[in-house]
């Protein structure tokens, strides 16, 4: 018990200090990497919540894929710090008051919300032992049964903006030259080739 | 004092004593793959090999490491110190802490968790940072090209794989890789492995695997005949020594998890084999799966990075998708489903 | 028809399978090359190696300070000085080579009149130092000692060509 204790404040500490260098470092690659282990530290989190299929999916999906992108882009940025920092002064006014104006969001709707008068009865619940029940068929029956409409909503969701940036970056060029593998591959030399007898003198 | 002593200390003692030993295995089958490799290459080549340290060169691993940690470690005046180290080191680390949940024979498995083939996939999705890493923090054009790459090429081949990999759990119904050898157990010997039904898969995740590992035919991200060694350009001695072992720790994980996936893990191929240990079923299958790598590597060309892409995104992913699919349906159709309750 | 053939090849990758098979088939082959320091491939009679000036059976050396070796050798390796020894006959006193000038043309020991300067088939004699290839009469003359018995075969191989 201490040392899930311990793992857990460790974790945690790693995670808020990421976090804070995330939107306090200079060079937005950096910025990146300590978003990486801030995932990375959730993911620990879950694992010491039990949820270890969350845990490891949140490490596929976000650091093994959405975090790779993000990264390949911010590289890819020509920064000029010089120019970063010049605006710095002039934007923070309204960057203040963008953020003053969400915490106070944030508290309303926090300040709204309440327990499910049954929440209470849900905590005193025993949870399955995990050695029975493990959290990957727990996950999955709920998902494809209670909430199977909302999980293939939230497919279509996103298959939309797949295709919706697909359409959006897509450009046609017609003067383009493109390589057509299959038919390359599948060329045979009897249909390219041509092999004729030639007399001398006559040419073909 | 004897519950901290019970409790805590002796089983974190018997852990890291394991742990030194499958760490001490898997680094001496990385010193013998690229020996393997070299003497395979060179056969297919009409070559000898490394022939003079030791007997058939038998030591060559070791006078190799040796010259490279004797080395100085440059780093590049313009580089990113602390990334340019972090990258290697998390590199090597990666390919290790993933042998943590390969079972090498029943039972020989240090951590024998429920989800033992999402924690491989969510290691080896973070190899690419390694990689990426050094591109960027080499601050060389070279390097950086080949750190793109990878990015790019590792997050095409993995989604292929993961769908690979599904439509392997459909059929065993648990995520626990012993579970998955288990699945292949029966009395049919090497005709139970998932390699027969589930063929066109298991070609597609080799394939995979060898992009997953920047192997030829895919090692964009060090081609080193237009970008000279990619993002190892600026890497040296003990740092580069680390890129080195931990690709090769990559490519013998990978080939474990083909051979957990398809070829039965520990179980014998022959029913009357079985007083053979498993532990050399195990890595007699990994040494004929890095066979395989290293065969294709003598035989192919580099592909072109759009051919690479192309590959992956529109032949593999339509492919495994219409398989799994396909897996499924069967499996429900005949009411095959692995522990349907 | 032929669109299934084709789609067939493609499908079950049967150029990357044939290409594979050829490997596989090398690997079998008897190897062609050789473990260099323990084995060695055959020299032809002809091969220009290391230099060495020769004596004849009796011990006398066999140079006698024609110079036209000096003076043919196209990359001026070659520095010779002579005058009369006390029973008269005419010797070198310095016959020096400068094995890092030397291009292996041959000219030498075609130009000697009696067989003295020949290149013989060591070629294994690298040195850690610069100045180590820099070769003097004496180290010439034992060079011509201890590869005397091949020298000479070499010498009555090539014989009849000549």
């Amino acid at each position: 018990m201490i040392i899930s204790g311990l793992a857990f404040y460790l974790f945690s500490i790693i995670a808020v200090v990421a976090a804070v260098m995330v939107i306090s470092a200079r060079n937005p690659v950096h910025s990146v990497l300590y978003l990486i282990v801030v995932f990375f530290n959730s993911a620990a989190l879950f694992v010491l919540m039990g949820a270890e299929f969350l845990a490891l999916i949140l490490v596929i999906v976000y650091v093994g894929a959405v975090a790779v992108l993000f990264l390949f882009v911010v590289m890819m940025l020509d920064i000029d710090f010089t120019e970063l920092r010049e605006g710095f002064l002039r934007y923070l006014p309204i960057g203040l008051v963008i953020g003053l104006i969400l915490l106070v969001e944030l508290f309303v709707v926090i300040g709204a919300w309440a327990f499910a008068s049954d929440a209470a009865n849900q905590i005193a619940a025993p949870a399955p032992p995990a050695d029975q029940v493990d959290n990957t068929l727990a996950l999955g029956r709920l998902l494809y049964t209670d909430y199977a409409y909302l999980f293939q909503a939230a497919g279509m969701i996103l298959l939309v903006a797949m295709i919706g940036a697909i359409v959006l970056t897509l450009r046609h060029r017609p003067d383009t030259k493109r390589q057509r593998v299959a038919e390359q591959v599948a060329r045979r030399p009897d249909e390219v080739l041509d092999v004729r007898k030639v007399n001398p003198g006559e040419g073909i | 004092m004897e519950i901290l002593w019970n409790d805590y200390l002796w089983p974190t003692i018997v852990i890291a004593f394991f742990t030194v030993v499958v760490i001490v295995v898997v680094l001496m089958a990385v010193a013998y793959t690229t020996y393997y490799e070299r003497k395979v290459m060179g056969a297919m080549q009409l070559r000898q090999g490394p022939m003079t340290v030791g007997p058939f060169g038998l030591l060559q691993p070791f006078a190799d490491g040796l010259k490279l940690f004797a080395k100085e470690t440059i780093i590049p005046s313009g580089s990113n110190r602390v990334v340019f180290l972090l990258a290697p080191m998390l590199t090597f680390f990666l390919s290790l802490v993933a042998w943590a949940v390969i079972p090498f024979d029943q039972g020989w498995v240090l951590a024998d968790v429920n989800i033992g083939i999402l924690y491989l996939l969510a290691i080896s999705s973070m190899g690419v940072y390694g990689i990426v890493m050094a591109g960027w923090a080499s601050n060389s054009r070279y390097a950086f090209l080949g750190g793109l790459r990878s990015a790019a090429q590792m997050v095409s081949y993995e989604v292929s794989m993961g769908f690979v990999v599904v439509s392997v759990l459909l059929c065993v119904g648990s995520l626990n890789l012993s579970d998955i050898v288990m699945a292949q157990s029966g009395s049919w010997g090497f005709l139970n492995w998932y390699f027969i039904p589930l063929f066109p898969m298991f070609v597609v995740f080799f394939i995979s695997a060898l992009a997953e590992n920047n192997r030829l035919p895919f090692d964009l991200p060090e081609g080193e005949s237009e970008l000279a060694g990619g993002f190892m350009v600026e890497y040296s001695s003990a740092t580069y020594a680390m890129f080195f072992l931990g690709e090769y720790a990559n490519m013998l994980l990978m080939s474990a998890m083909l051979v957990i996936l398809f070829l039965g893990g520990w179980l014998a191929p022959f029913p009357f084999l079985e007083f053979i240990p498993g532990v050399f079923w195990f890595f007699l299958k990994i040494a004929v799966v890095l066979f395989v790598y290293i065969w294709v590597r003598a035989t192919f060309p580099r592909f072109r990075y759009d051919q690479l892409m192309r590959i992956g995104w529109k032949i593999f992913l339509p492919f495994t998708l219409f398989w799994v699919v396909l897996t499924a349906g069967v499996l429900v159709a005949f009411d095959w489903l692995p522990g349907s309750a | 028809m032929a669109f299934i053939d084709r789609a067939a090849r493609s499908l079950f990758l049967t150029e990357l399978l044939s290409g594979m098979g050829l490997t596989l088939k090398y690997l079998f082959r008897p190897k062609v090359t050789l473990n260099y320091p323990y084995e060695k491939g055959p020299l032809s009679p002809r091969f220009r190696g290391e230099h060495a000036l020769r004596r004849y059976p009796n011990g006398e050396e066999r140079c006698i300070a024609c110079k036209l070796c000096e003076a043919i050798c196209p990359a001026q390796a070659i520095t010779i000085e002579a005058e009369p020894r006390e029973d008269g006959s005419r010797r070198t006193t310095r016959y020096d080579i400068d094995m890092t000038k030397c291009i292996y043309c041959g000219l030498c020991q075609e130009a000697c009149p009696v067989d003295a300067i020949v290149e013989g088939p060591n070629f294994e004699y690298a040195t850690e130092t610069r100045e180590e290839l820099f070769y003097n009469k004496d180290k010439l003359l034992e060079n011509g000692d201890r590869w005397e018995a091949q020298i000479a075969a070499n010498i009555a191989a090539d014989a009849p060509y000549r």
